[in-house]
């Protein structure tokens, strides 16, 4: 018999606390094929509904029979804009203050938009109807290109806006024109160019592409009549949010809607927007009595739900020749298709963009952004990313490369000497930002360390040379990016959703054995909070993570929280579940010091309970105190041991990393190869190693297939031309590169536990990575930029355009 | 005009069980799985034979279900990721491996990753890492960028063969 | 995504499925494996009334040598050719082939039958085949014909197959011991088509080729068997100018589309590209 009380180690081990790395709670059920899905739910009497669709990007809907297909047998509606005029829902507001069409009201403005809803006894039979809808159009011409979408002779896309000068950002200077947004000193920086020993200017365009999680968006909606109740099950990353805008929209008593969002197939930003689909569905419900579901296909999830990106940047660096940089410049050009969908906080039209300055010390900055109408899908929202933080980057990092060219300067040396030093943080930003903390110059090194990067740079110099004696018909490109994101969305000084504070809440609740349910207004899609919310509790409080339940997505349940995405969910909610965890320890702390008969000071807190200072026999662990708390707890004191906190987070965090691609090009065919990948993270405090590592596996595929052939294409009559899994670029197993990751931890003074989040920030990184390998690749050859995506065929171009195509051997 | 053609009775053996239903020749299997089945655990994820998530066994084959009409399986011998735990109700080496590697986040591709590596390690119970990629290249993952999906084949084919399984998910 | 209506039909034999065909009329359409079929039929893009679902018909699965052919049953998969001996043995060219087309599961599904019938210029097997000489064997209400793979491609999706017509065997001639034979293809990914995509297959003697047949695969709206390509390196001994002399030889027949895989321009250039990669490693082979 062995009745040793256990280590000081083992009772650590037991439970699976921060930085530990505990297997996933989810893993169980999802791997038996039992997790719950919105499309495994089935209600009594349930009804499918499926959309009519445009084959046009722009034209006026003439005339819209429904007869046909009403006849069908097991069809019971056809939903059109006039029928949704009657419960004036035809049109629905979008986060970003504009307002959507749900179904086309007079005309069409993108491809594959919803023209008219069938609900029917099951999907088979809706989508007979659909094929049995007769739709007149009348082609308009489309506006395609944003560059001439301000030109005086456009077409007028949205005739809704006719003579409004003004829109939800201010004023507008064209027909097609939605808002500008400017930030910085523009003086001050037209000054520090007149200055400049050398500047850059270059356009860099980030493409169209799109989340695509591998469940589309759907939902499930049921009106019960009766109780005047409607029931939401939707694949969304924001459930409380949906709640209330379909209160403010519906006018139905927010009690009475429960939104669940079951689990999810991934999000990446996809689900976090209100589209069509749910509008219809809640009002078939309505409309019938019957449970009403709606199931994207995947055609209608890349072609209608939620683009993101589109952003044409101009970009100006001004520099002093030995490389310091002075000012910079930018100019965007966002194209925001027919409606301005954006799913950003509601103050910031075109997201954080303005973090564009990036990791690097310049003094003076001046951003505009110009969005316009074109006949494309809407949206623009943050895929896997903070909202524009991508695009940002990309921006900053592709430029900083130029830069480095232009002054004959390795472009690891021009950001080492450009860095925001460690001693600047809290550092304040020439476009308004206030970096918590960072220690950029340590990760640089690391990185360039770890990879020998002095080495690599001999080997491609010796490369270049055997390509140029035509020893080798291969190009050797070193991609070096270092990036600084903006997440934790928000501080409610500056972030809202239509007036909605961007706050984010935990309620914990312990039982009386010892054991806990915690229940997060954010809402997993893939990120693993059951797993890592309760490691969070287990450090905090002494109770093994896996006594401890965690429950998200039902809105009758959790405490109001404003969902998952823009990696704000540690950041806001992490750190109101440690601030809940810390309630409940205080009021731990006073039983456990009416038990112990000692004053509340004389206890210290060790690994699961209290113990009383100088006399570590005498303890009490939290698992008793939880007893304590419901049938004996201190005389005046209430029953109980549960907290709920809500926090507002004092600022944002600022995760950053430094990454690095070995790629090898081939210049007949553009076939490239990735021949190594590095990527050093550092968000702070970590929770979970196996978590974090596999967020960054998936976000630098994500970033890779963006970089590399990912896009949402349209040709020059606004047809899509990659609306499949065939032509939209999801790597395989085999494509994908192998990752190596690193990191360094440097934590965030504001955060209870110092945390910053990170499922974003191999994507932000990540794709101007990959693009600076490429453009690395052909530098020697005497380009400057080449527009990404860089799929085998564009490579193949960009070498024909510098004339070394054409020579194999 | 389309007109619901008659229903036609099928019968297959699903996870071992006997079952039949009356559908339409127009059912696709995946469809027969999980709405006439209830078995929800075989996804959709693309409808255009790309993704993988739909990924089943049948006779001795892993296939897609989206793209195969229920009655060509009829009188078939099906096996989805249902039926693939220990019969004791355990997890099997393959499902315990992608817990242990941490090979799968939104579990959405899981059930058809899964089957489709577990006729992988029928076929080649000793696979590298290359013919495990090139095995699983039907099958779809937006999450884990597939690296530990690798490893958790790895974890379970070392498992199934008795040997030591070292590396961790770092 | 969900298929039209149709009536199915599970036929036992040939002359049962050409007279279901024969009935039935333009409304009937054969289903293999289906993995071309039920994509098209779950877009509406393809509306049979009735499908004749030939995987009950006996006979039309298997991999047989008879005297100097090997003959493939239409029936059989993919997955079969990685798995017979006699592929790999004798047509090791069909085998490269097979693994690069699709994925893991569709090889499962996708058969020889499927994928040289349905006259998709980006399926891999019929310039394998118009290549390697062989012939299609087509039965239908007037009897059985052979028809040489490079008399039945007449466009996109349009061949020689007559109304009633089931093509049921692909036969082979075996090629020369010791050949050599290469099947190069430019794809963006597992599961693509190809960009660009050449099948060699040569004999060579003292270095110099003897014999050489090309094939091109979704480089025309038909696959294409580049004849002259494949004569100017006989005599040669495949050096630079030889290899480049054939690669624009073939470029010259080529009329591809241009798609998400690229420009015009680009997928001719490519396709010169694996012309001359594919007479090299097939010359590699030699022995």
């Amino acid at each position: 018999m062995n009745d040793m009380a256990p280590t000081r180690e083992q009772r650590e081990a037991k439970l699976e606390g921060m930085g530990c790395k505990r297997k996933r709670v989810e893993d169980i059920r999802f791997t038996q094929g039992k997790g719950q899905y919105v499309d495994d739910v089935k209600l009594p009497g349930m009804l499918h509904g499926d959309f009519v669709r445009s084959p046009y990007a722009h034209a006026r809907v003439k005339s819209i029979n429904t007869e046909k297909a009403l006849k069908v047998p097991g069809v019971l509606a056809v939903l059109t804009a006039q029928d949704l005029k009657g419960v004036n829902l035809a049109w629905m507001p979008t986060l970003a203050g504009d307002v959507q069409m749900v179904l086309a009201d007079g005309k069409v403005l993108f491809q594959n938009q919803e023209v008219a809803f069938v609900v029917a006894t099951d999907r088979y039979t809706a989508d007979d109807g659909i094929n049995a809808v007769e739709v007149e159009y009348e082609q308009l011409e489309p506006q395609i290109d944003p560059f001439t979408a301000m030109d005086p002779g456009a077409p007028v896309l949205r005739e809704d806006l006719a003579g409004k000068t003004s829109g939800a950002h201010g004023p507008r200077k064209h027909h097609n024109h939605v808002f500008e947004w400017t930030v910085g000193d523009k003086d001050l920086t037209e000054a520090a160019f007149s200055k400049a020993e050398v500047t850059i200017k270059e356009t860099i365009s980030y493409h169209r592409t799109h989340p695509s999680p591998l469940e589309t968006c759907q939902c499930l909606c049921s009106f019960d009549r009766v109780k005047g109740e409607l029931t939401i099950y939707g694949t969304f990353q924001a459930p409380h949010v949906v709640r209330t805008v379909v209160a403010l929209i519906a006018k139905i008593p927010e009690h009475k809607i429960h939104v669940i969002a079951p689990d999810i197939g991934g999000g990446f930003g996809n689900k976090v927007g209100v589209y069509p689909g749910y509008i219809c569905a809640a009002v078939a419900s309505i409309v019938t009595g019957k449970p009403v579901k709606w199931v994207e296909d995947r055609i209608e999830n890349l072609t209608s739900t939620s683009f993101a990106r589109d952003y044409h940047m101009t970009t100006e660096i001004a520099a002093t020749k030995e490389g310091r940089v002075t000012g910079l410049r930018v100019h965007v050009l966002a194209d925001h298709g027919a409606f301005d969908a954006c799913a950003d906080p509601s103050k910031w039209p075109a997201g954080f963009f303005n973090i564009v300055t990036g990791s690097y010390d310049f003094p003076v900055a001046h951003l505009a952004v110009d969005g316009v109408y074109t006949n494309k899908a809407p949206g623009g929202v943050a895929y896997r990313c903070s909202f524009r933080v991508t695009e940002a980057a990309y921006c900053i990092e592709r430029a900083m490369d130029i830069l480095a060219q232009k002054l004959g300067m390795d472009p690891a040396e021009l950001r080492l000497k450009n860095f925001i030093r460690p001693e600047q943080f809290p550092y304040q930003s020439a476009l308004g930002w206030e970096y918590d903390s960072g220690d950029y110059h340590t990760a640089m090194k690391q990185m360039m360390e770890k990879v020998d990067y002095a080495g690599l740079r001999k080997e491609q110099a010796a490369k270049r040379e055997a390509f140029k004696r035509g020893e080798t018909r291969e190009i050797m490109g070193l991609g070096v990016s270092f990036f600084t994101e903006i997440v934790g969305a928000g501080p409610s000084k500056n972030c809202d959703i239509l007036g909605i504070a961007m706050f984010d809440s935990c309620e914990i609740r312990l039982h009386p054995t010892g054991a806990g349910i915690a229940r997060v207004g954010t809402k997993s899609q893939g990120q693993g909070h059951e797993t890592t919310w309760a490691q969070i509790i287990a450090t905090e409080i002494g109770i093994p993570a896996d006594d401890i339940m965690v429950e998200e997505g039902n809105t009758d349940t959790a405490p109001y929280g404003l969902g998952t995405y823009g990696s704000r969910s540690t950041p806001v909610a992490g750190a109101a579940i440690a601030m809940a965890a810390r309630k409940i320890k205080a009021k731990a702390q006073m039983i456990a010091a009416y038990k112990l008969e000692v004053h509340e000071d004389d206890l210290e807190w060790d690994i699961d309970g209290f113990r009383v200072k100088g006399l570590p026999e005498k303890t009490l662990s939290m698992k008793d105190i939880c007893w304590v708390a419901y049938n004996a707890p201190p005389p005046g004191m209430e029953p109980g041991l549960e907290a709920v906190s809500y926090y507002d987070p004092p600022n944002m965090t600022y995760p950053f990393g430094a990454y690095l691609c070995v790629m090898e090009i081939d210049v007949d065919t553009g076939v490239y190869k990735i021949r190594r990948f590095y990527a050093l993270d550092d968000c702070g405090t970590r929770i979970n190693p196996m978590i974090i590592e596999g967020q960054v596996h998936g976000g630098l595929t994500e970033a890779f297939a963006i970089a590399m052939g990912q896009e949402i294409r349209y040709d020059d009559t606004g047809n899509v031309m990659t609306g499949s899994f065939m032509d939209f670029f999801i790597p395989t197993a085999v494509e994908t590169p192998r990752w190596e990751t690193d990191f360094t931890v440097t934590p965030s003074p504001h955060h209870p536990i110092g945390a910053k989040g990170v499922g974003e920030s191999p994507n932000v990184g990540g794709v101007p990575c990959f693009s600076n390998a490429v453009n690395d690749a052909f530098s020697f050859l005497g380009s400057t930029h080449i527009q990404m995506p860089h799929d085998f065929w564009r490579n193949w171009q960009a070498a024909k355009a510098l004339g070394v195509v054409g020579k194999e051997r | 005009m389309a007109t619901q053609a008659k229903k036609t009775q099928v019968s297959m053996t699903v996870n071992g069980e006997p079952v039949e239903g009356f559908v339409e020749p127009r059912t696709l299997l995946v469809h027969f799985i999980r709405e006439n089945l209830s078995l929800t655990g075989t996804h959709i994820g693309c409808e255009t034979t790309h993704c993988g998530a739909c990924t089943i066994d049948l006779n001795g084959l892993s296939v897609k279900s989206c793209t195969i009409f229920a009655v060509q399986a009829d009188d078939s011998e099906i096996t989805t990721v249902e039926g693939m735990a220990n019969a004791d109700g355990t997890l099997s080496a393959l499902q315990e491996g992608f817990r242990q590697m941490h090979g799968l986040q939104c579990g959405f591709c899981t059930p058809g990753m899964i089957m489709r590596g577990h006729r992988l390690l029928q076929e080649n119970p000793n696979p590298t890492e290359e013919e495990i990629r090139f095995g699983i290249a039907g099958n779809l993952c937006r999450c884990t960028g597939y690296q530990n999906i690798v490893r958790a084949i790895q974890y379970a084919a070392a498992k199934i063969n008795g040997v030591d399984f070292q590396e961790a998910a770092e | 995504m969900i298929p039209g209506p149709f009536t199915y039909h599970r036929p036992s034999s040939v002359s049962d499925a050409i007279k279901l065909l024969v009935d039935l009329g333009d409304e009937a359409r054969p289903l293999a494996g289906g993995h071309s079929l039920i994509p098209m039929m779950k877009l509406r893009l393809a509306t049979p009334e009735h499908l004749i679902d030939l995987q009950g018909v006996d006979g039309l699965k298997g991999i047989t040598r008879e005297d100097d052919n090997i003959v493939i049953g239409a029936m059989t998969t993919q997955h079969d050719l990685l798995a017979s001996e006699v592929i790999a043995s004798w047509l090791p060219v069909l085998r490269e082939t097979a693994l690069l087309i699709a994925d893991p599961q569709i090889r499962y599904r996708g058969t020889i039958g499927g994928n040289v019938a349905n006259g998709d210029p980006g399926n891999d097997m019929p310039a394998l085949m118009m290549m390697l000489g062989a012939s299609y064997r087509l039965e239908g209400p007037d009897g059985v014909r052979n028809e040489a793979a490079t008399d039945f491609y007449q466009g996109a999706y349009f061949t020689s197959l007559e109304p009633g017509e089931i093509l049921t065997a692909v036969s082979v001639p075996v090629p020369a011991t010791g050949h050599g034979y290469a099947y190069e293809k430019l794809k963006r990914k597992i599961g693509d088509y190809a960009t660009a995509a050449a099948a060699v297959i040569l004999t060579m003697e003292s270095c110099k080729v003897v014999t050489c047949a090309i094939g091109l695969t979704n480089l025309s709206e038909t696959p294409l068997l580049a004849e002259k390509a494949a004569e100017a390196v006989i005599g040669t001994s495949l050096d630079e100018a030889a290899l480049r002399n054939a690669a624009a030889l073939a470029e010259e027949i080529m009329l591809p589309a241009a798609d998400g895989r690229g420009p015009i321009e680009y997928r001719k250039s490519v396709g010169g590209i694996m012309v001359m990669r594919a007479l090299k490693r097939a010359a590699a082979r030699v022995g």
